[in-house]
């Protein structure tokens, strides 16, 4: 077993994930069961190998430039009104499972 | 006419020509969902309202003599992970089950500005994770060619409706095969376009290195229009590329003659299903007979993609669904103290099991200690996936193989066990790890008429290619 019932608990209290004690065992099975699924990868040997984090490097960048000019392709003006107007405070807090036409309301989160 | 079974073209050419209305046409789809849609299950909301109101903007087009837009009065569907403003968009999720998103993605806004009627919003695995529909929080959707199958996932309402004429076409998303396999179970064509073809704004993000917006179709034609509709540079997406959009349905009935076709032996190996081998052999050979050369090739790394996938969509995972805490737009969790307490009861009401499980794994993968391990390990291994296909592209034009590796399963056949459900994207993810375009196409059913997926793999922003060997294979003999 790599993952152990300490491991759940401090994985879901990171994931703010509150498991009931079904939910924790079933968890504690699948993720043991897939890792050892996932294990194969250690049979690759990947130490010259460069880390891919996303595609889009392979297009638009150019690799004459240094730093962030690389990456000029992404970048636009900085303008205030936006590419779309911002929304207004009452679509901004349409959605709000509490609200007081003002602000978003949550339980208090400090204690006097 | 009957209205339900129309492409794209004879939909907006009867509505041009006035032997219909974009209006009865919306109708008799609304009509055809009411008749079936009670046990198929494909549409989780309806916008009767915003139909209507853009039927007859299309109608007044048609009656002024205007020449409509590409898909001028079409009825589509939207799957539920798209935003749409004003009109509820759930991603299959209870954590979302009242939202209603301020603006409109960019893939649904430049459909309705080319004059489709967006009947409704369709049913999905939550937050697009999974590959069999079931994971929708709020019903499963059930495979029009055999209720006690599944139609695939997580794009399941979206294949179910296109296969039940129950839309023209709708809009898909794929992070690991999902619109590919349900087409392909269903028995309808699904695109995959390149990674930052289509814009991914308004896009609810499972993964985001990894989501594709694309279309399923009854046709690869109109896959390719929809695909020249919704294609191009957005500057809301900073991924999407800044690329010239070809005219695909132009370039279409272009022949098929001379190209190099790759045949992977890792993609015919164990677990795939005797019937679907031979469909997919014998649709093969229906391209060598126009003429294309079949080249064997390899892609050496295939059996690492499925773990290289779950560690991977899983870490992003983690990070973009920590968006939802109870406090600007998702459920919250009543009679709670503490902001802490508010935050975990909240999604722990709201996420469901597989949801949950891949948070966790996600989670791990990226935590102190483990990073190196599983997260880096996983980017490192994408890179030698991506240049396998590097590899194999230097001397063939696209690739082709099955789409999944067996027809559609039944209900409950593999629920309980998410490994055994992973293995259904066998053959779709390491396209999207590499970021290339992918097609499936029927190509035959097995002896209890199940549809079969022909899948064809091209290059980086190479979509015509195949869509020009999936048109050409779709062609009667």
């Amino acid at each position: 077993m790599k993952v152990t019932d300490k491991d759940v608990a401090y994985v879901a209290d990171l994931a703010n994930l509150e498991l009931t004690a079904e939910e924790h065992a079933g968890m504690l099975r699948d993720l043991n069961s897939i890792l050892e699924y996932v294990d194969r990868l250690n049979e690759l040997d990947t130490s010259d190998v460069p880390p891919m984090a996303q595609v889009s490097d392979r297009y638009g960048v150019d690799e004459s430039k240094q730093g962030s000019a690389r990456f000029a392709y992404a970048s636009r003006e900085d303008i205030l009104e936006g590419l779309r107007k911002s929304l207004s405070q009452e679509e901004a807090l349409a959605n709000a499972p509490d609200a007081d036409g003002q602000f978003f309301q949550v339980p208090k989160v400090i204690e006097r | 006419m009957d209205l339900t079974s129309l492409t794209i073209d004879a939909a907006r050419s009867a509505v041009q020509e006035r032997k219909t209305t974009a209006l009865a046409l919306a109708e008799a789809h609304y009509a055809r969902i009411q008749k079936e849609d009670g046990q198929i299950g494909a549409f989780l909301t309806l916008s009767k309202e915003r139909a209507l109101e853009q039927a007859d903007r299309i109608d007044r087009m048609a009656a002024e003599g205007k020449v409509l837009p590409p898909l001028g009065g079409v009825p589509v569907g939207i799957k539920d992970v798209m935003s749409t403003r004003g009109l509820r968009t759930t991603a299959g999720s209870k954590i979302l089950e009242k939202y209603i998103p301020p603006y409109d993605c960019t893939a649904v806004a430049r459909m309705e500005a080319a004059g489709a009627v967006v009947l409704g919003k369709m049913n999905c695995d939550e937050f697009a994770m999974g590959s069999s529909n079931e994971n929708s929080a709020y019903r499963p959707v059930r495979n029009p060619r055999d209720l006690s199958r599944v139609p695939g996932g997580s794009s399941g309402g979206s294949a179910a409706a296109v296969a039940a004429d129950m839309a023209v076409v709708t809009l898909g998303s794929d992070t690991g095969g999902s619109i590919r396999q349900p087409a392909s179970l269903c028995g309808v064509v699904g695109l995959m376009p390149t990674y930052g073809r289509v814009s991914r704004y308004g896009l609810i993000a499972f993964a985001s290195s990894l989501d594709h917006i694309g279309p399923l179709a009854k046709t690869v034609k109109d896959a390719a229009i929809v695909l020249r509709t919704i294609a191009g540079r957005d500057p809301m997406d900073s991924t999407s590329a800044d690329i010239p959009v070809p005219d695909y349905v132009a370039e279409l009935d272009r022949p098929v003659r001379g190209m190099k076709l790759g045949v992977a032996k890792e993609y015919f190996g164990e677990g795939l299903d005797d019937e679907v081998r031979q469909a997919v052999e014998a649709a093969i050979d229906k391209l060598k007979g126009l003429g294309c050369e079949i080249v064997p090739v390899s892609l050496p790394h295939t059996p690492y993609a499925i773990p290289t996938y779950y560690l991977i969509a899983t870490a992003e995972a983690s990070a973009n669904l920590a968006r939802y805490d109870g406090v600007r737009y998702s459920h919250r969790a009543r009679g709670v103290k503490t902001l802490s307490e508010m935050y975990r009861r909240s999604r722990d009401e709201g996420f469901g099991a597989e949801v949950k499980r891949r948070i966790m794994l996600g989670t791990y993968a990226l935590s102190a200690g483990y990073y190196d391990a599983y997260y880096l390990k996983a980017q490192k291994v994408r890179t030698l996936l991506t240049r396998d296909f590097d590899e194999a592209f230097r001397k063939i034009d696209a690739i082709v193989t099955p789409t999944s590796p067996t027809a559609a399963f039944r209900l409950g056949e593999k629920s309980n066990d998410p490994l055994a459900m992973y293995l259904a994207d066998i053959y779709t993810v390491t396209a999207d790890l590499a970021g290339i375009p992918g097609i499936s196409v029927p190509c035959g059913e097995t002896k209890e008429k199940l549809p079969i997926g022909l899948q064809i793999l091209g290059k980086h922003f190479d979509e015509s290619t195949i869509l020009r060997l999936g048109h050409a294979y779709e062609q009667p003999a």
